[in-house]
């Protein structure tokens, strides 16, 4: 064991050496690995960026809700057009609904509209408009930095009042102070009686509740559109996640009643729930996954190509060197474990620059996608490249090995 | 006690479809405190033979007892151990590492036996001293005169204390009067008791050994003791 340590400490120091008087060539060999590890890191920790995005995303629709829907929206068997002829959920059924459900603790209709929101010169154009009613609140997770959602009589009263998600409400009040002011939608003044704090995730686009606004159900009716146009989707929350089941057999039963099916005919409504999203992210966010570190896998595998190149072109240059050291008592496997050494500590070294310029890129990239380098990362551009090097210098370095000391010191 | 005995050893090489004897039925002895020159000219076999010697190649055929071990039959790590501890190489070219200073050069055949850092240091700076370069053993080869390196060559070859020195044509790149200056510091190792085995083709290099081995065709042409040996004179050999 001590015999082992003292080879290994003097094959390190041996091919430190024989690093620093090769410098230049050193820091060229490197650029690979440099590169192959920075991309590596990054690519790891953009994938769990947008992974924690989505899942953000996902948890701000909150797990105890269903989506009573004329659409599946994650369909795998029900043809779209067989869809598209359903009936439009409307805000009557909506009514009744509620009226015959006992399980959900809070239910809420939505229909969405797509306007363009002014406040004195300033526009934010065509964002989600949710028409609701007071009950919404209760169906999500959303809390405010001023004000309150519109309460029962503003929503039953139809009364022209808004509330602003936080990207809209920066945009048309960048210094603040939103509250109360009037907003125009189609030429229509609304209150604004709240601003949401930030909530959602970029993932979402427009469907980030920061980029929306929310106002009674019935003026989205008056002022843009049709009740036919759309159909209402019913947001229902069950108490808990066990509660869930429960509640969309309930709402099974109750939606079939209110629609008159007989017991021949199919449902012409669907329940989503957030499950069947999550669902279809892990599947997206795994094929980024396995295709983004594939291709990074790529870069790194042609910087391993490079020190390989490298390392039998020093053992070639070196041949005299290696004839020298053998002749004088060096053995096999000393050879062998000062090229490869030498070749992982480029590595090495490679590596940690890798992780530096990755560190710094993850800052930058920090702006648009929430990710940082995690202590997985270190030990992932460590382990690997180290590896890379070990692997990498293996041949060159058994060629060495295996040189025969009569001819290497006759080498020019 | 014989250190080196050779018995009806040959070397044969394949050269494409041809075989080469480069050495055909050659036997010696060689004891401890003995300065042997090889002579031959060139395609004689004394390449071959000094490789055979130095435990750098091993015989097609024949036996090698070195020290009382048959080593003939050795492997590549077998004889790399026997070639650290027991061989000291001087070579034409010098051979030592361009990159590091005296010192480390020395150092490197204690490294390869295993002798801590400190103990190494100690001994490759008196083999230094020894030979004459006390002040110059942070020098690099490039940064030494042809004598000097070849000094630092043979304070490499004499750290580990070897049974034998082998020297391959040590003059081979260097003037007269440097030549003669490291003939005078072989002549000093070998009146301290060392076994020097000297390969040569020039007559008067040949001349300070106190026995000439000379080869031609792969055979022992003549094995004859010098009964007059030059004897070179010590002075200025620290300035060689």
């Amino acid at each position: 064991m001590n015999n082992f340590l003292f080879e290994l400490k003097e094959g390190l120091a041996i091919s430190l050496r024989a690093i620093r008087a090769n410098k230049v060539r050193a820091v060229l060999t490197t650029l690979g690995i440099v590169i192959g590890i920075a991309s590596v890191v990054l690519m790891s920790t953009a994938i769990k960026g947008i992974d924690n995005a989505f899942q953000k995303g996902v948890a701000s629709l909150g797990s105890d809700n269903l989506y009573i829907d004329k659409w599946e929206w994650f369909n795998n068997d029900i043809p779209w057009w067989e869809m598209r002829n359903r009936r439009n959920l409307t805000l009557d059924e909506y009514k009744k609904y509620k009226d015959l459900a006992k399980l959900p603790i809070a239910s809420a209709p939505t229909v969405w509209s797509n306007q363009t929101v002014k406040y004195r010169e300033r526009t934010v154009e065509f964002i989600i408009l949710q028409g609701t009613n007071d009950d919404y609140i209760k169906t999500t997770n959303l809390s405010f930095s001023e004000g309150r959602f519109f309460n029962e009589i503003e929503s039953n009263g139809g009364r022209e009042v808004v509330v602003l998600g936080s990207e809209v409400a920066k945009k048309l009040f960048p210094r603040g102070g939103a509250l109360d002011q009037f907003v125009k939608i189609k030429g229509h003044k609304f209150k604004i009686v709240g601003v949401l704090s930030e909530q959602g995730s970029w993932v979402m686009g427009n469907f980030n509740p920061d980029n929306q606004a929310f106002l009674p159900i019935q003026n989205v009716f008056k002022y843009f559109q049709s009740e036919n146009l759309r159909s209402v989707t019913f947001n229902v929350r069950a108490e808990n996640s066990a509660m869930v089941e429960a509640v969309k057999e309930e709402a099974v039963g109750i939606m079939r009643r209110v629609r008159g099916l007989k017991y021949n005919e199919m449902n012409d409504f669907s329940i989503n729930q957030q499950e069947a999203l999550l669902k279809t992210i892990n599947q997206t966010v795994g094929v980024i996954q396995i295709a983004g570190l594939f291709i990074t896998g790529l870069s790194l595998f042609v910087g391993a190509i490079g020190i390989m190149n490298i390392m039998f072109v020093s053992v070639k240059e070196r041949t005299r060197e290696i004839g020298i050291r053998k002749a004088i008592g060096a053995k096999r496997r000393t050879i062998l474990g000062q090229f490869i050494s030498e070749s992982a500590i480029i590595c090495l070294i490679g590596g940690m620059i890798g992780l530096v310029i990755a560190i710094i890129l993850s800052l930058v990239i920090n702006q648009f996608l929430p990710t940082s380098v995690q202590a997985d990362a270190f030990i992932l551009a460590i382990v690997i490249s180290i590896i890379t090097g070990v692997l990498s210098g293996f041949a060159p370095a058994y060629m060495a090995a295996k040189l025969d000391p009569v001819e290497a010191l006759r080498y020019e | 006690m014989n250190i080196i005995n050779i018995e009806h050893i040959a070397k044969i090489y394949q050269v494409g479809s041809e075989e080469v004897h480069a050495l055909r039925d050659v036997s010696l002895k060689i004891d401890k405190n003995e300065y042997v020159a090889i002579m031959g000219p060139s395609g004689s076999g004394k390449s071959t033979l000094m490789n055979i010697l130095g435990c750098l190649d091993t015989p097609t055929k024949g036996l090698y007892d070195f020290k009382g071990t048959n080593v003939s039959q050795m492997n590549d790590n077998e004889l790399a151990s026997i070639r650290n501890k027991e061989i000291g190489f001087v070579f034409q070219t010098f051979n030592l590492l361009a990159r590091s200073d005296a010192l480390h050069n020395v150092e490197l055949p204690l490294i390869y036996a295993g002798v801590s850092s400190s103990d190494r240091k100690e001994k490759a700076r008196l083999a230094l001293d020894h030979v004459g370069l006390t002040d110059r053993i942070h020098h690099r080869p490039n940064e030494l005169s042809g004598g000097q390196r070849q000094r630092v060559a043979i304070a490499r070859a004499l750290v580990t204390s070897p049974a034998i020195i082998l020297a391959d044509e040590p003059t081979g790149n260097l003037d007269t009067k440097t030549g003669e200056d490291i003939m005078a510091l072989f002549n000093e190792i070998y009146e301290q008791g060392n076994t020097i085995i000297l390969v040569t083709h020039e007559e008067y290099i040949a001349e300070h050994a106190a026995r000439i081995i000379r080869i031609r065709d792969g055979m022992i042409e003549r094995d004859e003791t010098v009964t007059k040996r030059y004897v070179p004179k010590k002075n200025g050999a620290s300035k060689a």
